[in-house]
């Protein structure tokens, strides 16, 4: 099977709509099937990584552990917008620590996110072959 | 007790939050809820418009701030309520005006 290029651009705070799971269902579908996957977050899409979300007092199920699985999943270009986080007055310490392992570097772990300005995601997006938008 | 305003939209994804703004009297109170909550944290222009608007009470459903991380970025003079809280705040205002 030919491998293309996925990246899925998440652009919705979870939650408040059923987009950043749906979203993050979707990836853990497609990761399955051996492709260069990327994930983009921009906008509100940051707010997906959040760390310390707990959903106890809403009946909502907490997915946000799920993102650390990722990497378990071949999952390790996590993109993430630097002006939407500073729009935000948010941080990368504000965001979980998303790690993966190398399995050509005797399994070092390595950091998943990669904090990029808006021109340099623009330029990644342009470089990918589909696009899935949440 | 002037009208309580709820807002859940996040103030990134529309201009929800600001019409709110422009409504909300001195006496009224405007509620943060749901994708709302990110309107009450630090380091946002929401949370700067929310300083300025002096005679408007500002509230956030705490269990919605902390599903979403947040709690430890709240924004100073807004009062974090419970759904109690929130029953409560309906009680003692006029009247609602949900801005969706």
């Amino acid at each position: 099977m030919a491998v293309k290029k996925f990246m899925y651009v998440n652009r919705k705070a979870p939650y408040g709509t059923v987009y950043a799971l749906e979203s993050l269902e979707v990836v853990l579908i497609g990761a399955a099937f051996d492709q260069d996957v990327s994930l983009a977050f921009i906008g509100d899409g940051v707010y997906e990584l959040t760390k310390g979300q707990n959903t106890d007092g809403i009946g909502q199920k907490n997915f946000s552990p799920t993102y650390a699985a990722l990497g378990d999943y071949d999952v390790n270009k996590i993109y993430v917008e630097k002006e939407s986080l500073e729009e935000r007055g948010l941080t990368l310490d504000d965001l979980q620590h998303l790690v993966w392992e190398d399995e050509d570097e005797d399994w070092a772990e390595k950091d998943s996110i990669r904090l990029v300005s808006r021109a340099e995601l623009a330029d990644v997006m342009a470089e990918q072959e589909i696009l899935l938008s949440f | 007790m002037g009208l309580l305003h709820t807002v859940n939209k996040s103030p990134f994804e529309s201009n929800t939050f600001d019409i709110c703004l422009d409504y909300a009297k001195d006496g009224s109170t405007v509620l943060l809820i749901e994708d709302g909550v990110y309107a009450a944290t630090t380091g946002t222009s929401a949370a700067d418009k929310i300083k300025d608007a002096s005679g408007v009470s500002f509230a956030v459903l705490g269990p919605d701030l902390q599903a979403r991380g947040l709690e430890g970025k709240l924004a100073d003079g807004i009062k974090v309520v419970d759904y109690e809280g929130f029953v409560n705040l309906v009680a003692e205002h006029d009247s609602v005006q949900s801005w969706l």
